[in-house]
């Protein structure tokens, strides 16, 4: 039972595994960006889950409350959650582009017409 | 003032980035990231100057301090960095005006000199934190922007390095952030300063073993050791030319730099190299990286390429160096970070001048280049030289460190393997050598008779890069001394 105790990190680490395991094993760019983004977020929710603190409440200051989670893991990954973002943005955009120039999305289509350009 | 030097620098490049928005025409871009990069030069060379002369500078951010606050502390190490980022940046912007102009379309050009700022106050960011999250925020803000960099390649096959890169750049970047969790999982603490002191007590967990293991494959992957180099060569050989200058001189170097600090200053030298086999790991892979990885450039048909595939065996000398695990190889590692931001940088610039007069850099358009660009050309087989590490050259400086490192520690078997690897270097330095010089023009490219050299605002920062290299090949003193001071308080503070 004692395994069973901290569910959480099971969830961050069959996520991460996940989003590892789509990223390398599909062809196809924007299924890989998915795992890529699910991946990232096991992350924020191991950084959500070092902070929580039992029994504690959301870090807002109010009487008769003594007990508050850690809301630094919070914030950090407030941050880690933009770049996120911001790379699938970026991500997302290089595969409109890919599109246009190659006229496939799928990894095997592009590294062959790669080879007959050559 | 001068007390907000460690934040001026960073954000200096940061506000200068949005500002650029504000120029619409590319010359202005272009004239106004110079003159940033130039002032970012003087503030680090400031730094530098004031490290050396009265120690550590301790800078809390907004007057919080640590571990509160974020603090920049700048040593002997990051300011040595620093300069060189900044110092290579400048040269390479200089010469960028008209490459940028040929190689990038009319409507991307100021955006290019955007993410060019940004790409360069990440890097800088990286150097000059003492934070360890902070770390990885800057090193996703330089990976961001590098990744737009590279998709500005003219060929559509820097689309698909540039994509490339982000799956394998992401990964790093998560990996580090998942250590750099655990380790405040243990700790409680992002900074750096503080890490050092309290991970000895939590040395013997899994989860620090879990941590470091994380940590190091992040950066090594940002740093493209062997076999985690794949990312590389793509991404060098179809970006923008200045791109490829620009990130083979500092992004890598400062990837170096991220694991010599997590290394010496977070875990430590007692927990990195007595209780974990990291020097061993290190010492194999680069070995490997140095003579497969050299065997690969060999058969390359495409300069660019083929310097890429360099770049990752020099990047394997510099790991080896450190990987010795002793002052002196330290050093050696240092110094040839310094060497090998020096030679790839005038071996880029002057690629850039190539492409900008022939339109590629395949050897079947170089035929003959040496007749027709003769000033560019040598440049080139400077920076060839150094690779190889002639005498005179600092390639040779940095051999010699790192061998008499070697030998210092009893590996006889790596010195014939840098031997090897330096015999490797002259195959391919003179691949490039027989094509430009002995090739006749008519072989080559079509228009190879109207090709003239190269304009003199791309020779003029090549060439400043290429005496650099001869410069700094005579005279050791600043790299030696630097690279010593900063290997010996890296030791210094782990014992």
């Amino acid at each position: 039972m004692a395994y069973l105790a901290q569910y959480n990190y099971w969830v961050v680490v069959v996520l991460m595994m996940i989003g590892l395991y789509v990223v390398v094993s599909h062809g196809n760019l924007v299924k890989k960006l998915m795992g890529l983004s699910i991946f990232q977020t096991s992350v924020f929710i191991l950084y959500i889950s070092m902070g929580k603190v039992d029994g504690g409440t959301a870090p807002i200051l109010e009487e008769g409350i003594s007990v508050y989670s850690n809301p630094l893991p919070h914030v950090l990954i407030l941050t880690a959650i933009v770049v996120g973002v911001a790379t699938m943005a970026l991500g997302l955009a290089l595969v409109v582009r890919i599109k246009e120039a190659y006229g496939s999305i799928e990894e095997g289509d592009i590294q062959e017409k790669d080879k007959q350009s050559c | 003032m001068l007390n907000h030097l460690p934040i001026l620098q960073v954000i200096l490049p940061l506000l200068a980035a949005p500002t650029c928005l504000l120029l619409k025409e590319a010359r202005l871009a272009w004239a106004f990231t110079t003159a940033c990069c130039m002032a970012t030069l003087a503030i680090s060379v400031m730094l530098l100057l004031q490290v050396i002369d009265s120690g550590v500078i301790v800078y809390s951010l907004g007057g919080w301090q640590a571990p509160i606050g974020i603090e920049y502390r700048i040593d002997s190490l990051n300011a040595f960095v620093m300069v060189l980022v900044s110092g290579l940046s400048s040269a390479v912007i200089l010469a960028a005006r008209e490459s940028v102009a040929k190689e990038v379309g009319a409507d991307k050009q100021v955006l290019f000199y955007i993410a060019y700022l940004l790409c360069f106050a990440g890097l800088l960011g990286i150097c000059a934190t003492g934070d360890a999250f902070n770390v990885f925020v800057f090193l996703e803000i330089s990976s961001l922007s590098a990744y737009t960099l590279i998709a500005l390649g003219s060929d559509r096959r820097a689309l698909w390095a540039a994509y490339q890169y982000l799956i394998m750049g992401t990964i790093g970047a998560t990996f580090i952030l998942i250590g750099i969790g655990m380790i405040y999982m243990m700790t409680g603490t992002l900074n750096m300063h503080d890490l050092a002191e309290r991970l000895p007590e939590a040395a013997h967990t899994k989860t620090v073993f879990t941590a470091f293991t994380f940590i190091i494959i992040g950066t090594c992957l940002k740093l493209a050791l062997f076999p985690l180099h794949l990312w590389l060569p793509n991404a060098y050989a179809y970006s923008p030319s200045i791109v490829s200058a620009f990130m083979a001189a500092t992004a890598t170097k400062v990837a170096v730099y991220v694991l010599i600090r997590f290394v010496f200053s977070v875990f430590g030298v007692d927990f990195s190299i007595d209780h974990m086999p990291l020097q061993q790991i290190l010492l194999v892979l680069s070995l490997i990286g140095i003579v497969w990885v050299s065997i690969v450039a060999i058969y390359q048909t495409n300069l660019k390429k083929l310097l890429a595939y360099s770049s990752v065996a020099q990047i394997g000398y510099i790991i080896l160096g450190f990987s010795v695990g002793t002052v002196l190889g330290l050093q050696a590692s240092l110094i040839h970070l310094f060497n090998h931001a020096l030679m790839k940088g005038a071996l880029f610039l002057a690629i850039a001048g190539v492409v900008y007069r022939i339109g590629g850099c395949e050897f079947s358009q170089l035929s003959g280049i040496g007749k027709k660009m003769p000033w560019t050309m040598a440049a080139v087989v400077v920076g060839g030289l150094s690779l190889i590490g002639v005498p005179l050259t600092t390639g040779f400086v940095s051999k010699w460190y790192l061998v008499s490192a070697l030998i210092e520690a009893g590996w006889w078997p790596a010195v014939a393997v840098v031997m090897l690897g330096s015999l490797l270097a002259v195959i391919y330095v003179w691949k490039v050598v027989e094509v430009a010089y002995f090739g006749s023009p008519e072989d080559g490219y079509e228009g190879a008779y109207e090709v003239k050299e190269a304009p003199l605002s791309i020779l003029i920062p090549t060439w400043m890069l290429a005496a650099s290299n001869i410069y700094f090949g005579i005279d050791t003193r600043f790299t030696s001394t630097i690279g010593h001071l900063a290997s010996q308080t890296l030791f210094g503070a782990g014992s």
